[in-house]
């Protein structure tokens, strides 16, 4: 082969090469920017981590709406069975919190299909029984709640590693044995 | 003037001072708590301590103690029911235990509520500190 022709050849690998990594850097980019659309809202509260994730992972505000938070702040005594009560002060601040950041407080779109799921008169405490969760993890069989590495359904990081951050994008899950 | 002024400052100083306190600070506390309610008080004990540590009590969630999410060994990580890692209770396991007064009481209105149904009595609260403590 000519030496020219060969550099022509080499030239046209490297950007060839170069084109590829700039487009994969931008594919990751663009999947980073729908994940944030998409994501359901999920603002730092010190607080409400440091008495709240304890034991549980630390559901996003925009899984439920205001009026389950509400009703939630309202039974800490009782919590899915257990007393998980806060001094009044600390309390209504996680509430106010929890309340500006509901579901339906938030534009979201995950969030808008998860308010718009549950009926107007309806304060679920559970995100699990929401409609919008069931539709989504029907095809979930029973076995896999109960695998060690998952537990049950409100273990979200489980399956969803940044459950914690509002993102639980399809395909980033990631189901462990 | 300037008197004042260093008073002022470090007696403020000391107000905001969060200082950590110790496991053997907070059982002292639970020790002067104990002495008046508790008749003939003498001591606080690591096997009475022990002994509550493992009671298991029926709830309508299954069997209920404190081994339920820290398990039998306080050395060891537990699991919460909602699948979430705990480091060791015992302060030989883990530094940061029983030095927030305000953290430890919290707990111990959660705790002996769900397990025992009823607030602890600083005696109780005191062997179970006393219990441990004891284990290295």
């Amino acid at each position: 082969m000519k030496p020219s022709r060969a550099v022509l050849i080499f030239l046209v690998a490297c950007f060839a090469m170069g084109a590829a990594v700039v487009r994969a850097g931008d594919d990751e980019e663009h999947h980073e920017r729908r994940q944030k659309r998409k994501a359901i809202s999920a603002p730092e509260n010190v607080t409400y981590r440091a008495e709240c994730a304890s034991c549980h992972m630390l559901y996003p505000p925009g899984l439920l709406p205001a009026r389950s938070w509400k009703a939630m702040m309202g039974g800490l005594k009782d919590h899915f069975g257990e007393n998980a009560s806060l001094d009044p002060g600390t309390a209504a601040n996680i509430t106010q919190f929890l309340v500006e950041n509901g579901a339906d407080q938030t534009t979201s779109r995950r969030s808008q299909k998860i308010s718009k799921s549950i009926a107007a008169d309806d304060a679920p405490l559970r995100i699990t029984e929401t409609n919008y969760f069931k539709r989504q993890h029907h095809e979930v069989s029973n076995k896999v709640w109960q695998r060690k590495s998952v537990g049950s359904p409100t273990n979200c990081a489980a399956c969803h590693s940044r459950a914690e951050a509002g993102v639980f994008s399809e395909d980033e899950v990631r189901v462990p044995r | 003037m300037r008197m004042i002024s260093i008073i002022l400052i470090a007696t403020l100083s000391l107000a905001f001072t969060a200082r950590a306190e110790t496991p053997g600070e907070i059982l002292e506390a639970y020790r002067q708590e104990a002495k008046a309610p508790t008749k003939g008080f003498g001591s606080f004990s690591a096997e009475r301590g022990r002994e509550l540590y493992a009671r298991e009590q029926s709830s309508p969630r299954g069997p209920m103690g404190c081994v339920t999410c820290h398990t039998s060994d306080p050395r060891r990580p537990g699991t919460t029911r909602a699948n979430k890692a705990i480091e060791p209770l015992a302060p030989g396991a883990n530094a940061k235990r029983f030095t927030d007064r305000a953290k430890v009481e919290k707990w111990f209105t959660r705790n002996c509520d769900d397990v025992l149904r009823r607030p602890c009595s600083a005696l109780e609260k005191g062997d179970f500190l006393t219990y441990l403590l004891s284990i290295k």
